[in-house]
């Protein structure tokens, strides 16, 4: 018998460790249907080591809110990926892990990595700072959106009963769970600064966002956003994975065969998702800036038309 | 009817709604023909989805009337004609696209309070689909309002009338004969408007529709 604070804590250290391998799959499946051969899968963990053993060059002018946003960003985004269930649900967070403080907990690390862009004062970082917001103010209302839909429907804000309702029966296909699935995948790409919104392979470009923010840092401090962002991918692949794709999740508590498949499943998931992402990254070219929220409002709307379409599909029998 | 067949047809239905939606979105020329030929398969799919749960064989070749002619046709057409007036560029329109989206969100919300109580009578099915059919009625009458290419009106006309179409064939379907007159009328309509366009443009040089406002002494 695993218990279920032993689940909790393999499921912390596993989000931390198996985030920048799914960064290094994705570059590498990237790269090879570019018919280019790409670095190893691993390249990210050595670029995290590399980064941290370097020193960290802070600019003159800046405060000490440069220098503790990298540690808040990355320990909320990891607190918020914890909270996902990954390959057990029930787990000892279970009663906290509500979609809406992990929406709340990645408001929160946007806002100081935001703050840490504006700091330094170049030109740069407030570009970044403020597209961002920009592109927030839009994902952030059409995720919530997202999650008003999926709640109304398990009848639970709580990611454990509503990964069991999305298993249990009487799901079948629902056109609110659609729309709510298109909108998510809309809203990660957004998050998660890929292609379509921004481009996560350059450094130099007018029209970055996430790396114009992150642009003065160095060292450990890059080593520590870098994680943080690699994790935030795995945390919105997790939570697609743990509402729309149940199953093989197991519960805590239960066998170790039944833990054997719900790592199996979760594994298959990630690398499934990743393929997918990476097709569609591939196939789509990047938008101008300006048109990005236009994207995102595609996301608001279907969820909006999700939480309207609830109330037909809830006529009494 | 077991669940999973009404949730097909539910599934159908909301997809029309979606896809209304993404006329309304879409401002490239091409790809609002594309998109409208979506539209007509799923209306295509709904009905004989309608047809296989109610038993009705009649609705079979409403069906296959929706696919042949606004599935393959008249997208088709449009096409050339799109082509041969040379207007294959974006098009504009009156408002922009957030705030028509909202529009159109809140005519949704609007169908579903009007025609959940009207319809209280009739069984759970026939309300679904006559409160996506409303709505599909009402996202096509907005995109003529917002349009002002003669092109995308006439794609919102079309699009008007699959919604009609889905509300007849959840009302237990229609007679064949009318269901045939309605879609030789809407075919008629689309020569007509095909003869219209060029008329448009032969004489205002677009089909821009602000120079008929022109014409009649309307606006400067």
């Amino acid at each position: 018998m695993i218990r279920g604070w032993h689940t909790q804590l393999a499921q912390i250290v596993l989000v931390l460790l198996l985030a920048p391998l799914l960064s290094g799959v994705t570059r590498k499946i990237k790269s090879r249907l570019l018919r280019r051969r790409g670095t190893s899968v691993f390249q990210p963990y050595r670029d995290l080591l590399k980064l941290i053993r370097k020193e960290a060059v802070v600019a003159e002018n800046s405060s000490w809110l440069f220098r503790t946003a990298p540690y808040i960003v990355f320990a909320t985004t990891w607190l918020a990926a914890a909270l996902v269930p990954t390959f057990a649900t029930g787990l000892t967070f279970s009663a906290a892990a509500d979609v809406i403080v992990i929406v709340a907990l990645l408001g929160t690390a946007r806002f100081f990595l935001a703050l840490a862009g504006l700091d330094v004062g170049t030109s740069f970082g407030g570009i970044g700072s403020s597209r961002e917001m920009m592109f927030a103010s839009l994902a952030e209302p059409a995720m919530l959106l997202v999650v008003f839909t999926v709640a109304l429907f398990a009848g639970s804000t709580q990611l454990s009963s509503i990964s069991a309702h999305m298993t249990g029966p009487g799901v079948g296909l629902n056109i609110s769970l659609a729309l709510a699935l298109i909108a998510l995948i809309i809203v990660s790409i957004a998050e998660n600064a890929r292609v379509p919104v921004d481009n996560p392979a350059t450094h130099l470009e007018l029209t970055m966002v996430h790396e114009a923010m992150i642009l003065e840092y160095s060292g450990r401090h890059l080593a520590v956003i870098e994680a943080a962002a690699s994790m935030k991918l795995l945390l919105y692949v997790s939570l697609i994975a743990c509402i729309f794709t149940p199953w093989g999740t197991t519960v805590a508590g239960s066998g170790a065969v039944a833990y054997a498949i719900g790592l199996g499943s979760y594994l298959l998931k990630l690398a499934a998702f990743g393929f997918m992402l990476v097709v569609f990254e591939t196939a789509i070219a990047k938008m101008r800036v300006f048109r990005v929220p236009e994207f995102l409002s595609v996301a608001l709307m279907l969820g909006l038309l999700g939480v309207i379409l609830l109330f037909i599909s809830r006529v009494p029998q | 009817m077991t669940p999973l067949d009404t949730d097909i047809a539910h599934l159908l239905a909301g997809s029309m709604v979606l896809v209304s939606f993404l006329l309304l979105y879409q401002d490239r020329m091409f790809a609002l023909l594309n998109i409208f030929a979506v539209h007509a398969w799923v209306l295509a799919f709904s009905v004989a989805w309608q047809a296989h749960l109610q038993q009705a064989p009649h609705l079979f070749i409403t069906a296959l009337i929706a696919l042949v002619f606004k599935g393959v046709f008249i997208p088709v057409a449009l096409h050339r004609i799109v082509v041969r007036l040379g207007i294959h560029r974006s098009i504009e329109s009156v408002v922009s696209v957030g705030p028509t989206m909202l529009f159109g969100m809140a005519l949704v919300a609007l169908s579903i309070v009007v025609m959940l109580p009207v319809t209280e009578a009739a069984g759970a099915f026939v309300r679904e689909d006559l409160a996506f059919a409303l709505s599909i009625v009402l996202l096509g009458l907005l995109m003529m309002v917002t349009r002002r290419n003669a092109v995308g009106q006439v794609i919102g006309f079309m699009s008007l009338e699959n919604g009609l179409v889905l509300a007849a064939t959840g009302a237990r379907g229609m007679p064949l004969v009318v269901e045939i007159s309605v879609a030789f009328s809407v075919l008629i309509a689309f020569i007509i408007i095909g003869i219209f366009l060029f008329r448009i443009r032969e004489r205002f040089d677009s089909v821009d529709v602000r120079a008929l406002d022109m014409s009649r002494g309307e606006s400067p």
